[in-house]
């Protein structure tokens, strides 16, 4: 009854505003941003309503041009590779484990698949150092293998458990009548469980790119070459030439670095929504 | 050993179950070509270094001469000797133990108000997941810079009604809760978990202690959040292990510097400093171990007392 009344519509109008006003409050920082990205530097600062009082591309013309003599498509390009890198081999290496896990029988399994739960959980500053080491000992520092190798060694575990989660679930018939026509497991994995695991591998590609894409502490650590530099250290470059005017160039190539993410996001929405809920991914 | 027991077993039950003995680890061979580069890592990449860093937080290492045992020094130091690490520890604490808890309550009353069948759910679900997909950015944390300092937008809007306020990520005293607005901004995913909880709560039982006379705060803190306790534990683990590492965010709001006089030398930051500017290798792989130990504790911590708290609908079992 109470449940009825509820639904009168001065309450869903209500409803409706306090929703959308806390979303727009919540949301204006990034369009203020945008907005700012498009204003002259000297009204970046007194404007405080996001929209510009006259557009202007000046700020996205000196941004492109970069910084410390490397164009920012520079940085971009070197983004681009390294995510590509990264999303191929998380999925691949991440892939065939979990196939292992999940249909194939043999020995030490149960206590293999603890080991990887168990590395999940563990913050990599405890790997950080050595890896650090043996990667100075290879000569790999200021090149992007530190941040690639390790993506196509599967050491991103928790997708290993997402995908072992999601081939569970599809029907081991498949399987045996594959075996009974001849199918060895390589095929199995390459004609069945890949094909049919596919929201499972668009959710490992998304969010591999985008935490690669955003990452800020492994190529701090491993690149120093400005040319090699990455999106997130080119744009922490506009912040130590901190003059005022600045600001605009740097909002504008910010906007910028932002637009994949949005991309993907709003294209992939659904695997977002069901990846973060059904595993507790963190975006 | 295996020899007897399969002679037992086979003497026991017979031939079928012979065939499933002998028919075990039918893919030892190929299933290790499939985990072949998962375990290059495990060993290479995980339990090798895990190793070493435990090795070398008991030694003096700063790459260039080789490490020098010293014992227990460095976690002696750390705790009694080095003021900095004791700040550290506080500013991450605070960090932690406020933003986990005032993000998950907001994600929750926002999950609240989307919950009941509203329209536009997915368009205002998007919309709030948005800052999570940018939060991690290092373009954001200088907005977020640029936003709460002297002439940001935050100060703007305040001058507007009146209200002369400081520049917020230089001063001391605020710097780090400008770092755990924007963590708090990034409850998304949160919210989402929270969403998917309460609609596994049948309608049912909220309306039927509404008949019983139930006001909305009784049937919330009876019904609703017992039944998504297990799923506030979720992500209270979840917020909690990552808070405890959080890094970019520190170190782009104050230039790498965790300053205003340390008020944000976050752990992560504190060691990335020792390790990687005085290259002090020893030292921050000792706090490494002593951020593991944390982060264990806690979780654990919140293990145990999920006894008290979490409900589980089938009993726990």
């Amino acid at each position: 009854m109470m449940i009825g009344q509820r639904s009168s519509t001065a309450w869903i109008v209500m409803k409706h505003l306090v929703i959308s006003g806390i979303a727009f409050v919540m949301l204006y920082p990034v369009l203020w941003m945008f907005g700012s990205s498009f204003k002259p530097g000297h009204l970046i600062f007194s404007e405080i309503w996001f929209w510009p009082s006259e557009w202007n591309w000046g700020n996205y013309r000196s941004g492109w041009e970069g910084i410390q003599g490397n164009p920012f498509a520079r940085f971009l390009l070197n983004s681009i590779v390294l995510s590509l890198g990264a999303v191929l081999g998380n999925v691949i290496s991440c892939s065939m484990a979990a196939y292992a896990f999940a249909r194939l029988d043999f020995r030490f399994k149960a206590f293999g698949f603890a080991l990887m739960l168990m590395t999940i959980m563990l913050p990599h500053h405890v790997t950080l150092i050595p890896q650090y080491i043996l990667f100075n000992h290879l000569e790999w520092i200021n090149t992007y293998l530190p941040l690639i190798v390790p993506k196509w060694l599967a050491t991103d575990a928790f997708f290993i458990f997402l995908m072992v989660q999601f081939f569970r679930g599809l029907p081991k018939e498949l399987d045996e009548a594959a075996t009974i026509d001849g199918c060895g497991p390589v095929r199995i994995y390459l004609r069945i469980i890949v094909p049919l695991a596919f929201p499972a591998l668009v959710t490992t590609m998304i969010f591999t790119f985008l935490w690669t894409w955003d990452d800020f502490f492994s190529q701090l650590i491993y690149l120093s070459d400005v040319s090699k530099y990455t999106v997130p250290l080119g744009l922490r470059l506009f912040l130590d030439s901190s003059s005022q005017s600045d600001w605009g160039p740097m909002f504008a190539m910010s906007v910028l670095s932002l637009i994949p993410c949005f991309i993907i996001f709003i294209v992939c929405q659904k695997y977002f929504v069901e990846g973060i809920a059904t595993s507790g991914l963190k975006g | 050993m295996k020899m007897i027991t399969t002679t037992i077993s086979r003497t026991r039950t017979g031939q079928k179950a012979a065939r499933t003995v002998k028919r075990r680890y039918a893919h030892n061979r190929i299933a290790l070509l499939f985990l072949a580069p998962w375990l290059v890592g495990l060993v290479l990449l995980t339990l090798g270094p895990m190793l070493t860093s435990l090795y070398i937080s008991f030694t003096n290492y700063t790459i260039l001469n080789p490490p020098v045992w010293v014992g227990l020094q460095n976690y002696i130091t750390m705790f009694t000797g080095d003021p900095l690490f004791i700040k550290s520890l506080k500013v991450t604490f605070t960090y932690v133990g406020v933003s986990v808890p005032v993000k998950l309550i907001f994600a929750l009353l926002v999950a609240m108000l989307l919950n009941r069948g509203i329209r536009g759910l997915g368009i205002y679900r998007t919309i709030y997941y948005i800052p999570t997909l940018l939060g991690g950015s290092v373009a954001i944390a200088m907005l977020w810079r640029k936003m709460l300092g002297g002439d940001g937008l935050l100060n703007g809007l305040l001058a507007m009604i009146g209200i002369k306020a400081p520049d917020w990520v230089a001063n001391p005293n605020y710097a780090l809760y400008s770092i755990v607005l924007l963590s708090v901004w990034q409850f998304g995913s949160s919210m989402i978990i929270f969403l998917a909880g309460l609609k596994q709560i049948p309608p049912e039982y909220d309306e039927a202690a509404a008949v019983d006379g139930a006001g909305a705060v009784r049937r919330f803190f009876h019904i609703t959040l017992p039944i998504l306790s297990p799923v506030i534990f979720f992500n209270l683990v979840m917020q909690l292990i990552t808070s405890f590492q959080s890094f970019t965010q520190a170190f782009i709001i104050s230039n790498g510097s965790g300053g205003p006089v340390n008020s944000t030398l976050m752990y992560s930051l504190y060691l990335y400093k020792k390790g990687f500017a005085f290259f002090q290798m020893g030292y921050a792989s000792a706090m490494a171990w002593v951020l593991v130990i944390l982060i264990g504790l806690f979780t654990l911590l919140v293990f145990r007392s999920s006894k008290l708290w979490v409900h589980y609908e089938d009993g726990g079992k």
